[in-house]
């Protein structure tokens, strides 16, 4: 947080020294494009929230547990893709389902997925690439992290 | 006007509907919606905030100053594996959620930056933020950090080269917001 306000102060202090005017238009570019996405942030961290609280880390617990097999990785890769919240949420909860048993790989295919897929960011993400294109590279990222999660568990006990 | 609203309908009744929940909860006290206007989406709501208008300020910067051809030769159709790691460092300077990368997906394709590359910076931005893995470690232990950038970099690298040889028959464009 601190590192993106630092190397933006320097950015304009840097920018406007060079051209006052060039520097002005790129701020009114940027903030534009941030108002016209504004309603669309909105309301997908109007649903994130409501997910979120429907889903307390206890029931994380029961669907990711180690009696779960092979499931607890189809529903670590189901939940991570469907939800979305930042690493300051997420890490927490992961640490939480670590400390009760849950198995790293497991945790692995989780956070993978949620980074790399986003289900519900869809509506933005269609807009920029198209729906497709969006699905394609959604699909791919899900059957990334299932093999990033497997690979680590072959190679966690091993290390 | 209309136009914005035709275009962000989903989007209006999605607010509208929450702000009238919350406002009545607020009023009855139903304490499970205060509870989720109160943690979570007052969270989400400060998060987005306090980085992304600076994150925009800053492609815009970038869109003003930074000119098409360095794009292309950095990182653009024939930059090879040097572009890959130029896209990669770049994408782990970054922070905020994936949302907050596709306009930037937008500008750096408008420049010229190659569709594989494109998608190297999102799988990228997505998994190696470095102020994410600090936090990352913190939790899980850099062994697990470790071993899951390793096994990561190659996964994204090769959904980026998949994406390219998709696209390169099509008609494929990264459209900006309007």
């Amino acid at each position: 947080m601190t590192i993106i306000v630092s190397i933006t102060i320097i950015s304009l202090i840097l920018s406007s020294v060079y051209d006052r005017k060039k520097t002005l238009s790129g701020v009114k570019k940027g903030l534009m494009i941030f108002v016209k996405l504004f309603p669309t942030l909105l309301s997908v961290i109007i649903i994130i929230s409501v997910l979120l609280y429907l889903t307390p880390k206890e029931l994380f617990l029961e669907y990711f547990g180690n009696e779960s097999g092979i499931m607890g990785y189809v529903f670590a890769a189901l939940i991570g893709s469907i939800t979305l919240m930042p690493g300051f949420i997420a890490y927490p909860i992961c640490g939480f389902l670590i400390k009760n048993g849950v198995s790293y790989p497991i945790i692995a295919v989780f956070v993978t997925t949620l980074m790399m897929v986003g289900v519900v960011t869809i509506p933005i993400e269609k807009r920029y690439f198209g729906l497709k294109v969006t699905l394609l590279r959604n699909g791919l990222s899900f059957i990334g992290a299932l093999i990033i999660g497997i690979t680590i568990g072959v190679l966690w006990n091993l290390l | 006007m209309n136009k914005i609203i035709k275009e962000h309908l989903f989007d209006l009744i999605i607010i509208v509907l929450f702000t009238i929940c919350v406002f009545f909860s607020l009023i009855f006290s139903f304490k499970p919606i205060i509870d989720i206007a109160e943690n979570n989406f007052w969270n989400f709501f400060t998060e987005m905030l306090s980085f992304l208008p600076l994150l925009f300020i800053l492609i815009g910067l970038f869109d003003v100053w930074v000119p098409k051809e360095a794009i292309i030769k950095h990182i653009g159709e024939y930059s090879g594996i040097k572009g890959i790691i130029i896209v990669i460092l770049l994408a782990t300077l970054q922070a905020g959620p994936l949302y907050g990368a596709f306009p930037v997906t937008h500008l750096l394709w408008k420049k010229g930056c190659s569709v594989r590359n494109i998608f190297i910076y999102l799988g990228a931005f997505s998994t190696l933020k470095i102020p994410m893995l600090t936090f990352e470690i913190s939790f899980l232990g850099l062994k697990f950090s470790l071993l899951r950038t390793i096994i990561t970099i190659p996964v994204f690298v090769v959904i980026g080269i998949i994406m390219e040889h998709y696209l390169k028959k099509r008609y494929f464009e990264i459209a900006e917001i309007s």
